[in-house]
Formats: C-alpha cells, structure tokens, sequence
C-alpha cells in the first residue's frame, strides 16, 4: 500500500480550494469546485484498492479470488452522480448571474455585502 | 406501524414525481392542493409515529436484509422520538408555507412545489436513516433541492449571488463530510452507524479517527452555519424566496447540528468518549463565539429578511451549546428551542414576505410606517420579536432555560448569560423594525445610512393587486406562531423530551436496538420541574429587548456625549465585522479553510 493516492488525494484537494479562493471568472471557480470533488474519488477508490486485486466482477473470478472493494467503487458513482448535478446547477446559475450582472467576475459582484 | 416508516420519505418524493408528470396546462390550484396534501399526509404520518416511538423506538430495514451476528448489509431507518420530532417540523413547516405561496407566487406551473417536495423528502430520509452513506446522500439531495430554492427567483441578482454562494461553501462541505465517510469506512468497513460505533470503540483513538471526525464536523459547522463557516447564510437567506426562507431559517441549519449528534453519539462516542471534557469546551466555545457574533450583526441591518438571517446564526449557535454540552437535558433543551424558534422565525419571514407582497420592499427605513394599514400582521410580528426574546409562554424560554441550567450543572453559568444577551440583541432589532415599519414610531430619516444591504432592491414576488393582504398569508404567520406558543403551554414540556434524549444519547442502546433488534428498556418520564427561574429570565429578556429597540428608535435623542462614545466604541468594530461580510465567495471559502484548519489544530492538540 502506498500513501501515494491519498497525497495526491490532499493535493487536489488544496489545490482546488487555492483556486476557488482566487478565482476570477465563475467558470473556472465552477470547474475548480469539481478539481476538489475528484480528490474525493481519489481518495475513495484508494481506501477500497488491494494490490494485485481483480475487479469485483464475479461472474469469472474462482471463489476467494482477491477483488478491491466494489463498495467505495458505488460510492464513487453516486458521488460522481451529485457532482453532475451541482455542476450543471451552478453553471445555469453562473450563465445567469452573467446575463443579469454582465460580469463573470467574483470581484465584481458585490451586491450583498455587510 | 414499522412499515408506516419508510412513507414519510416515499410520499413526498412519489407525489413530486407525480407533479412534474403532470400536465403544466393544469390548473393552478390544483398543484397548489395537491402539495399541500402530500406535506400535510407527512404531518400525519410522522405524528403517528412520534407518538408511538415514545413508548419505544422503532428499526426498518429495507428489503428485509435485516443483519446477521452484528453485520449490517442492508439499510435501515431507526424511528426514534428526537428524529420524528424534527421531520414533524419540517413537514409542518413545508405545509405551512406552500398555503402561504398560494398567493405569493404568480408565475404559473410546479417546479417550486416540486422543489418544495424534494427537500421535504430528503429532510425525512436525512432524520431517520441509520447509514453513514445514505445520510450523506439524502444530504446532498436536500442541499441541491435548497440550491435552486434559493436561486429560485432567477430574474434577481441578489437571489443568484446568494445561490452562488450557498452552493459552493456547501458543497465544500459536502466534500468535507465524504472524505470523513471514507476514511471511517477505511478504518471498519462498515457504513451502517451502528456497526461503525462498536468497531471503531474497539480501538484507541488516533489520528485517522481525529482527521475523520474533523472533517464531518466542519462539513455539518458549515451546513449549520458555525462561525466562521457561516458567510453564506445572510446572503442567501436575505436572497431567496420568502417561503423557502421559512424553512432554511426553520430547520435548514438545525439539521447539521441534529446530524453532529447523531454522527457523535452513535459512532465517535465509544472512541472520543474519554475526552468528553476537551470536547465539550471546543463545541461550546464555537456556540457562544456564532451566537455573539450573528447577534452583534443583527444590530446594524436595516434589510429586514437579512436581520432576521443574522438572528439565525445567532440562534444556530445557541442550539450548538445544547448539542455540545453532550448531556441529555441540554439535547432536549437544543431539540425545543430548535423547534420553538424555528417556528417564530419562520412566522417573522412570513411576515417580512407579507411587507414584500404589500409594499415591494423589505427595507427598516423605506417601510416606515407604512405597515399602519396591515396590523394584524404588524402584531404577529412584534409578538415574533418577544418569542426571540424568550418570552413565557413561548417554548423558546424552556430550550434556552434548559441548556443554561445544565451548562450551570457543569459549572459554566456564564453560558446562560451570553444566552440571554444573544436573545436580547437579536429581538431588539426585530421589535425596532417592527415597531418602526408597522407603527410609524421613531424618526425615520437621521437613522445610519451608510447601511449597504437596502432591501428596497427585491423585486417583487408577486404581481397581484396589492390593496389587500391575502388572509390566508397572515394566516399562515399566525399559524406558526401560534404552534411555537402552544409548545410553550404543553405541561412538563421541559421533560418530555428527556427519556428520548437518554436514549439518543446511549450508544450500546442503539447498537443494540439497530444490531440485535434488542427494545431499549422504557426510561421513565422525570417529573417535571417548572421552569420559574428561566421564566423570569425570559421576561426580563424581553423587557430588555423592548428598552434596547427604543434605543434603536429614538437614539437621536440621547445626550450628543453618549451617542458620540458609542459610535467611537462600537462603530469600528461593527464596520470591521461587516466589511468581513464581503459577499464574494472566494472570501467565504477562505474562511472555511481557516475554518478547517483551527477546528483542525483544536482537536489534535487536545484529543490523544
């Protein structure tokens, strides 16, 4: 087992975040919101992988064969399931904001502040 | 009974199915009744069953896969009185302001109620399911479902900036919450919360249980607006509609706490639950630090929707020091004054949508006086302002009564006193609006301007003749409010929610009851103690709110020396905490990482 997944797991993580803090155009905060989401994929199928595992598929696989964990695999899905529709929600919203604010830019939305 | 369960759930999620099936050349109203039965069937539902999981809890498994020597494979729901009590809540409330949006929306069609229906499923599923992962997905459907409900009036930049905000920070702590699920279903294997509870209480705590019990609990502080995970609340509760605002600021945020608690008691307890103490004092020292800091920015709004969101955070943080104090009164305590406020705060939003409907405006100053003409509203809204307060006989006074004497128990009576003055700074605004827009009282004109949120900005969410205010919206104000008052007159109220709290919070109980289909043995009502301290507390909370609005009224009036020291002493703060409210999600998210980061460093210095 390698701690390699789950520091690439933390990376995407951070550098997700570093990008939505910094943003400047919605699309892109959008798409860095989904670089955050994909650490959590990352960090799931890495928790369920054995090495030298075949894939849960049982229909070929002799009885006690080893298989990685087909848990955390449903989760990733479900989880990919949401991030689908949260994305797609937040780039109506986005396209919105550019039609009634005429700006993309965090910086310049400041209607609701105090 | 037991398959009565999984209904509360299936019926929501069936009719709004059924809804969107529906023909969009229907009528109106038949959309509107249609709603409003199915919220109302779930009213019904959850009551039945709330009175029977009181003479003990109920397990149902799906398909039958009940579970063999301890392993849970299939998914279960757990009835029990603390749960049912809050989708009783949040039924009531979806009921409450779909009769409301009769009147209040023009715009033809179903998504709203289809949307309205949703949330109210997933709020159902989200109380009773015994599984980590399924308690994740049901949250992710109620906050997708809570997302475009805030954006829901699409033609209003206010409403998208707000949706914007509410969906980025929570889906950051959407993530926070899997990347705990996942490191604890690294550690057991197991999902069912239960089963995680005893294998992780078969070892030593370290820092895979810490880093995941870190992470759900920064995602739930941001779902229930923790300071400083808090920024995207005003915005988007000042933002959204006024019926959904009745539920965000009912139960929305109420949820992430009801979910720390059972995330804590059912899996974290029998690992964390030797530093009780450290625990204690992070949970509470983050209660009174939001309770404080959303009651101080309550002060200086003058858009009423976003005061009444800042009342929100204030009050969310005091539910956190009843769930953080980890004991069964003060759960009890934080489940009645969760649900005894809630229902005030939705009636005060009804009331600021009847101004909305009325005079297209929610702001303190451009509504002055207006609100002559609609007094029974301008009543249920000042009698809202008292409940805030703690007023007897409002239930809200026996929640707060209830935690401040068990953190007394502890030895922490201050807890009682920032309470008290959260409730007093957050019910003076609200009755110096009150008595501003609905009496004319106060001079209008010499008030600070430089308040940036107008609230004369929101358009408005109806087209209807606005001479008159439909009665069944001040009808529906009235309704809530009358339910919190009602709660307040159930004899022995404070104790009621006890035997159920003690059973919340006995982890091996649970295992036991979800595991082996082993019923709890019946813990008996203690007899019920009155409240007179609290009580009085509550009047003179409300005496002092009453005096602090009359200051906000005619503080012109005080000696020039006075007002000159305290706007020397106070204005920079205030200014320097509002400038920290920029609006800009990129800010907020920044706060969230620091967020992380301190609750982080708290609890890996003070858990070993």
């Amino acid at each position: 087992m390698t701690f390699l997944p789950f520091a690439i797991a933390a990376w995407l993580f951070a550098v997700g975040l570093y990008g939505i803090v910094t943003s400047r155009h919605l699309i892109h905060l959008v798409i860095c919101l989904s670089v955050v989401q994909s650490s959590t994929y990352v960090l799931l199928l890495a928790i369920g992988y054995r090495t030298g595992a075949g894939a849960p598929i049982f229909a070929e696989t002799p009885v006690g064969a080893p298989v990685v964990d087909p848990v955390v695999q449903a989760l990733t899905l479900t989880d990919s399931v949401v991030a689908a529709t949260v994305t797609a929600l937040l780039l109506a919203l986005a396209v919105q904001v550019h039609k009634k604010a005429g700006t993309f830019d965090p910086d310049e939305l400041d209607i609701l502040q105090g | 009974m037991r398959t009565l369960l999984p209904l509360a759930v299936v019926i929501p999620f069936l009719a709004a199915a059924l809804l969107l099936a529906a023909p969009q050349s229907w009528e109106r109203r038949g959309f509107d009744a249609f709603a409003v039965a199915a919220a109302g069937s779930v009213v019904v539902i959850s009551s039945v069953l709330l009175a029977d999981s009181t003479r003990g809890p109920m397990v149902y498994w799906f398909g039958g896969w009940v579970p063999e020597d301890g392993v849970a494979l299939g998914l279960a729901f757990v009835a029990e009185p603390i749960a049912l009590t809050l989708v009783v809540l949040a039924a009531f409330l979806v009921a409450g302001s779909l009769v409301y949006s009769w009147h209040f929306f023009d715009t033809s069609g179903n998504l709203f109620h289809v949307l309205m229906l949703v949330f109210l499923g997933a709020i159902a599923g989200f109380c009773l399911t015994g599984d980590l992962f399924s308690l994740f997905v049901f949250f992710e459907l109620m906050s997708v479902a809570a997302f475009s409900l805030a954006g829901y009036k699409v033609e209003e930049e206010g409403s998208l900036q707000g949706a914007l905000n509410f969906a980025v920070t929570n889906s950051i702590g959407a993530f926070l919450i899997l990347s705990g699920i996942a490191l604890v279903y690294g550690r057991t294997g197991a999902l069912n919360l239960a089963q995680i509870g005893e294998s992780l209480a078969e070892a030593p705590v370290d820092g895979l249980v810490i880093t995941a019990f870190v992470f759900l609990i920064a995602g739930l502080f941001v779902k229930a607006a923790i300071v400083p995970f808090h920024f995207w609340l005003p915005d988007t509760y000042a933002a959204a509609p006024t019926p959904v605002c009745v539920l965000f600021a009912g139960i929305f945020n109420g949820l992430g706490l009801y979910a720390i608690a059972r995330v804590y008691w059912t899996m974290f307890d029998g690992v964390l639950g030797a530093e009780l103490v450290t625990l204690r004092a992070i949970m509470v020292g983050a209660g009174a630090v939001t309770a404080i800091l959303g009651a101080f920015m309550c002060w200086p709004q003058r858009h009423i929707k976003r005061l009444l969101a800042f009342s929100t955070v204030s009050h969310v943080g005091m539910f956190l020091i009843g769930v953080g104090l980890f004991s069964p009164a003060a759960l009890a305590g934080a489940i009645i004054y969760l649900m005894t406020d809630g229902l005030v705060k939705g009636s005060l939003f009804l009331c600021a949508g009847i101004l909305l409907h009325r005079f297209s405006s929610v702001d303190e100053l451009g509504c002055d006086g207006k609100g002559r003409s609609i007094p029974y509203t301008g009543v249920l809204f000042l009698l809202g302002g008292l409940g805030l307060a703690g007023l007897p006989p409002f239930g809200t006074f026996v929640g707060r009564a209830l935690i401040g004497e068990e953190a007394a128990h502890l030895g922490w009576p201050w807890v009682t006193y920032v309470m008290v003055a959260a409730s007093v700074l957050t019910a003076a605004p609200v009755l110096r609006a009150g008595a501003r827009v609905f009496w004319g009282w106060g001079p209008g004109a010499d008030y600070d301007q430089r308040s940036e949120a107008e609230g004369d900005e929101e358009e408005p969410e109806t087209t209807e003749a606005r001479g008159t205010t439909p009665s069944l919206m001040w009808l529906s104000a009235a309704a809530l409010l009358g339910a919190s008052l009602a709660a307040g007159l159930v004899p022995d109220l404070s104790v009621r929610l006890e035997p159920a709290a003690e059973l919340f919070l006995d982890r091996r109980a649970y295992a036991d009851l979800v595991l082996r289909g082993v019923t709890p043995n019946e813990v008996p009502l203690p007899p019920g103690a009155p409240l007179t301290e609290g009580a009085v507390t509550g009047v003179i909370a409300a005496l002092a709110a009453t005096v602090a609005a009359g200051i906000g009224l005619w503080h012109a009036k005080l000696p020039a020396s006075i007002r000159g020291g305290i706007s020397r002493g106070l204005g920079p703060a205030f200014r320097g905490v509002r400038a920290l409210h920029s609006g800009h999600v990129g800010d907020y998210v920044a706060w969230l990482t620091a967020g992380v980061a301190i609750l982080g460093g708290l609890m890996a210095a003070t858990l070993r």
